[in-house]
């Protein structure tokens, strides 16, 4: 059971923001965990052969990541059910500052009937949106 | 460009995977989870989980290793050096929890071109040792053509 009252979600409602600090150790440490070890989330030299702008951060990481703003706000992680991103924009990792990603979840639609709410999060770095349609559904 | 005639192919399970707990908080800690089911056995039983639960895009480790199995398949063509992840999404028939022994079964579901480039679909159905759906993920990936 949840703390969450759906009878008083409106939609638009804001559950949530995080700002994400992604250091080049974030995504060092995402590579072992994942398994994805594409050297171009680590090694500039290789980022740069195949014309990128800079090492960027696996667009995993930067789902993976986003989906806490919800998973915090329902406060068990095994309610988020579904669970989408389309990856728009890459997240270029400085060496020295990294990068911050800014997201924000937001009542996309709620589903009193089947206890569940539609959370569609902005995930935002250097003012660009990074992720389009993320969407994370919750049974309350 | 990616071989239209795979679309529909069915690619054999992957050996089961043991998921480990250590693993799961490793993972959690990556993507900068706080939640104390995914790190504290004792809060994730207190939820009713036999054990720490995964963080929701973990299935992504699970998947990873039926998308290795097509992306080296010479029937499908494709150039990972070209590859650009599109779109993600994971529909979870229930959360990943420590002890896990999962198998995924991997189906090209579409193949499209856009241009020079080619749009695939892959769709892949996690499975635990009962032969009960976990998780099915689903990949949109980019394969660049020639510009």
């Amino acid at each position: 059971m949840t703390h969450i009252n759906i009878a008083a979600l409106e939609v638009g409602q804001v559950i949530g923001s995080t700002e994400f600090l992604l250091t080049r150790d974030s995504l060092v440490r995402y590579a072992g965990a994942s398994g994805d070890f594409n050297q171009i989330h680590y090694r500039d030299d290789v980022a740069a052969a195949v014309g990128l702008p800079g090492v960027l951060a696996h667009g995993m990481l930067t789902m993976g990541a986003a989906v806490q703003v919800a998973v915090d706000w329902v406060g068990n992680a095994g309610s988020i059910v579904d669970y989408q991103v389309r990856f728009t924009k890459p997240v270029v990792v400085d060496s020295e500052n990294g990068a911050v990603l800014v997201v924000t979840g937001k009542v996309g639609e709620i589903d009193a009937e089947n206890h569940v709410v539609r959370i569609d999060l902005e995930a935002v770095f250097e003012e660009n949106k990074v992720l389009g349609k993320a969407q994370a559904r919750v049974q309350l | 460009m990616v071989n239209p005639n795979v679309q529909g192919k069915k690619y054999p399970a992957t050996d089961p995977y043991l998921v480990g707990r250590e693993k799961i908080r490793e993972f959690a800690h990556a993507v900068k989870s706080t939640n104390a089911m995914n790190l504290d056995v004792f809060a994730a039983q207190a939820a009713g989980y036999t054990d720490v639960i995964a963080p929701p895009t973990f299935a992504v480790v699970i998947q990873e290793r039926s998308l290795a199995t097509v992306l080296n398949d010479p029937e499908a063509d494709i150039d990972f050096s070209r590859v650009v992840h599109g779109e993600q999404r994971f529909i979870h028939a229930r959360p990943i929890v420590a002890g896990d022994e999962l198998v995924s079964e991997l189906e090209v579901a579409s193949v499209k071109s856009l241009g020079a480039h080619s749009m695939v679909t892959f769709e892949t159905k996690i499975y635990d040792v009962s032969k009960e759906l976990v998780c099915t993920a689903i990949s949109t990936l980019v394969v660049r053509g020639d510009e």
